[in-house]
């Protein structure tokens, strides 16, 4: 953005996932990064390893915020850095699947403990660890259904969490082996 | 056939060598030894040794923009390499072309704080187009083929290679440079929509009040770039104006040049920008230098955006049309189809605009009256202007008044002539640069046109000058202020003038004498033109000291945070107090 004000009617700002590949590379997420903090974007959440080892080649999902203006100028921005290969906007797109990891630890006692596990059953998450005086819950799926889940599990006692951010693909039988093998 | 093997530290040289590199610029120190022990006696490469590592960067660019080649920097590890981190970002600001390498500790010692050991590669990331650390040998050679093109392809700029110390000494296969061409920032040719161009130029021919602004991108997509934007002026009989970045691709003697835009731009130039009902430009990126207050730019106008960054379009100012291609192939097609068009109607009659316009010009924006003996800083461009514009001239500028009046008032008939800090800004820029633009061409009149702070920032170079007897001309216009910093104090800090006074200067005649090169002074002016006359006759470098009036503003000037009609032509001029909006404005 431009030092200057701009002072048309603001458009709304919105989430946006993007799905990036990119070469295996040391310094290639340093430069995404550098760009979402140099330029003054929103990361939302970002999650990045390995998708073929072959091609040495990444997958990057990242969400963000902004006005439609914003996002394209983040997408022609990313598409600038060397190692980047593909930028899709799975929003634009269409319909695309929006997954995430999260690992709860729930210190507990007394008739809270049946409480707990009772939530636990009714979000499918699974019980990887018990002491007599905690939980150690893992549950995937959407972002707001884990929010959701943290939220109950937090009213029930001491927690700590983690989460590995949101990985995303897109709905159907389309695939991009073809984009990859111009790579 | 004979498997090929060098050092890492030869097979870099011959790698240089094989993309074209005849001239370096560096300066040594434990990192690079292997690569200077390798340039030994090299008769393929030519070494050119600065006195600062930031110099051999701006040195590099002024090589690079004089020719449109790649321009090429060889530093040493730790603060070899975060000296040149001024040029390096003044180069990716400005989009030219250049490959840095960098001397490294050896890889088993990255990460230790070894002796000279810095993170380049990090400190570098934001202010390089790309840049490796190579930690394998057998990688070398490619990533420095890659570098080449990174460097060179789509919008151009800097490209770092850190190299480790352990890696110019290790055993390496020369790979040679393949020919494939490198998808990445390569616009597809073909790929220019041809509807677009058809709406585009249907456009233009149908405006009643067009213009084209055109800027640096024209210049870095070669010379044919320049000459298709001035065929299409005249198709079109247009008034065209120029950034900073841009003087020279069109002939300033071009009857439809209305000069530069921007801060410092033509009254007219501004005007016909303000209002324009359709905005053609090319290769420029609305910098908030030509802008002025975006949310009163070019109000009524519809915009069209040729650029070879993508990221570049839309960035600031929103267009209705977006072209991303390469300057030359786009003009090239437009050309193609406003031709066609033109045989079946007739372009709009532009008499009232030209008309318009002409009444602005009658403002006389760039005037001013030269009164007294004393040298008015424009008159002192104006006439270097006439005496030398005759011979095959390069100017270089440092950052100032000094450099929008030379972006004023001296003339640019061909691209990559001028050779300016535009992006950055950097003070300290021009005599280096203008050190790579005579290597480049021995024969030419090179002139360093400066202000007397900013020739502090970097004069370590006239011992450069000096040893490959470079026989730049250095025209120091001499205010004893930071004359810029001085002018917006007065008009926008209540003339406090808080260390903005340059004092304690040298006397720069004898400071060249000290160099063993000529000095001249003039300060009165009856004696302007015969001193200039003096030093384009002396063969060597020569350092004038032009005396210049030191409380000279540079006008006309758009205040921060006023729109392109709200410029005030001198400092009589009603000028309302700087919003605390515009006071923010750098
Ligand atoms: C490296 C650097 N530091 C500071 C500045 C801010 N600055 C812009 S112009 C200027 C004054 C330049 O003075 P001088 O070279 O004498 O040129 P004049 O304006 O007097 O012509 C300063 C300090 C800059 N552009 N670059
Ligand atoms: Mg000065």
């Amino acid at each position: 953005m431009s030092v200057y004000q701009k002072n048309e009617v603001e458009e709304v700002e919105t989430s946006r996932t993007l799905s990036l590949i990119v070469d295996n590379q040391p310094g290639t997420l340093a430069r995404v990064i550098g760009l979402f903090s140099g330029r003054g974007y929103n990361i939302e959440s970002l999650t990045v390893t390995e998708i073929d080892k072959m091609r040495n080649l990444s997958r990057i999902s990242l969400v963000t915020r902004g006005t439609s203006m914003t996002i394209e100028q983040i997408k022609s921005q990313l598409l600038r850095i060397v190692p980047v290969h593909i930028v899709r906007d799975l929003t634009l797109e269409g319909q695309f699947i929006k997954s995430e990891l999260a690992l709860v630890k729930l210190v507990v006692k007394g008739a809270n403990r049946v409480e707990a596990l009772r939530v636990a059953e009714t979000f499918r998450a699974r019980t990887l660890d018990v002491t007599l005086s905690s939980f150690i819950f893992e549950l995937t799926g959407k972002p707001s259904k884990l929010d959701a889940f943290i939220d109950l599990m937090r009213s029930l006692g001491d927690t700590e969490i983690s989460r590995t951010g949101v990985s995303a693909i897109s709905r159907g039988n389309k695939t991009e082996t073809k984009l990859l093998d111009q790579i | 056939m004979a498997i090929n093997y060098n050092s890492g530290a030869e097979a870099v040289i011959k790698a240089l060598v094989e993309n074209g590199v005849e001239v370096i610029f560096g300066y040594p120190g434990g990192a690079v030894l292997p690569l200077y022990d390798a340039l030994f006696e090299n008769k393929n490469i030519k070494h050119i040794l600065v006195r600062h590592e930031q110099a051999a960067v701006h040195a590099a660019e002024g090589y690079a923009r004089s020719t449109g080649k790649v321009g090429c920097v060889l530093v040493t590890s730790g603060p070899g390499a975060t000296n040149a981190i001024t040029g390096l970002t003044d180069a990716l600001m400005d989009s030219i072309p250049i490959i840095c390498l960098s001397g490294q500790v050896p890889t088993h010692l990255i990460g230790t704080d070894a002796f000279q050991e810095a993170d380049t590669t990090g400190i570098s990331r934001p202010c390089t187009k790309h840049n490796y650390l190579v930690k394998d040998a057998n990688k070398l050679c490619e990533i420095i083929h890659k570098s080449f093109v990174i460097a060179s392809s789509g919008r151009p700029g800097p490209v770092l290679i850190d190299l480790p110390k352990d890696i110019q000494l290790a055993n390496v296969k020369y790979v040679n440079k393949v020919s494939k061409i490198e998808k990445h920032n390569n616009v597809n040719i073909s790929n220019i929509d041809k509807d677009l161009i058809h709406k585009v130029a249907t456009l233009l021919l149908q405006a009643e009040r067009p213009i084209i602004y055109g800027g640096g991108g024209v210049v870095n997509s070669g010379p044919y770039a320049s000459k298709l934007l001035t065929e299409l002026v005249n198709i079109l009989d247009c008034p065209v104006t120029l950034t900073l970045m841009g003087l020279g691709c069109v002939p300033n003697t071009n009857k439809n040049f209305l000069g530069m835009l921007g801060m410092h731009g033509t009254y007219e130039a501004n005007l016909a920008m303000h209002n324009c009902d359709v905005m053609l430009n090319v290769g420029a990126r609305f910098d908030d230098r030509v802008t002025g207050r975006l949310n009163a730019f070019a109000p009524n106008s519809k915009k069209i955006h040729i650029d070879v960054d993508k990221s570049s379009i839309n960035k600031v100012v929103s267009v209705d049309y977006g072209i991303v291609g390469d300057c030359k192939e786009v003009l090239s097609a437009l050309i193609h189809e406003v031709k066609k068009l033109h045989n079946q109607k007739s372009i709009k009659s532009k008499t009232k605009w030209w008309s318009q316009i002409n009444q602005w010009k009658e403002k006389d924006s760039l005037g001013f009256k030269q009164i007294g003996n004393n040298i008015k800083p424009q008159q002192a461009i104006k006439s270097l202007y006439e005496k030398t514009k005759n011979f095959d001239t390069y100017i270089t500028t440092e950052v100032g008044q000094h450099q929008m009046w030379a972006a004023q008032y001296f003339g640019f008939s061909k691209p990559n002539r001028w050779m300016t800090s535009g992006g950055l800004g950097t003070m300290g820029y021009g005599l280096p640069s203008s050190v790579g633009v005579q290597i480049a061409h021995p024969k030419s009149l090179v002139i360093d046109i400066s202000g007397e702070a900013s020739f502090l920032m970097n004069m370590q170079e006239l011992s450069t000058i000096v040893q490959y007897k470079l026989p730049v001309k250095i025209f120091i216009l001499n205010n004893e202020w930071m004359g810029m910093v001085r002018q917006w104090q007065e008009l926008n800090h209540g003339s406090r003038y808080s260390e903005s006074y340059t004092a304690s200067l040298p006397d720069f005649v004898k400071l060249a004498e000290s160099f063993g090169i000529e000095g001249l002074r003039v300060d009165n002016i009856n004696n302007l033109e015969t001193t200039i006359d003096q030093m384009i006759k002396i063969k060597g470098p020569v350092i004038a000291d032009i005396r210049v009036e030191k409380e000279e503003n540079c006008f006309p000037m758009i205040p921060s945070g006023a729109a392109h009609n709200e410029m005030i032509l001198s400092s009589d001029d009603n000028h309302n107090d700087t919003s605390n909006e515009g006071l923010a404005l750098v």
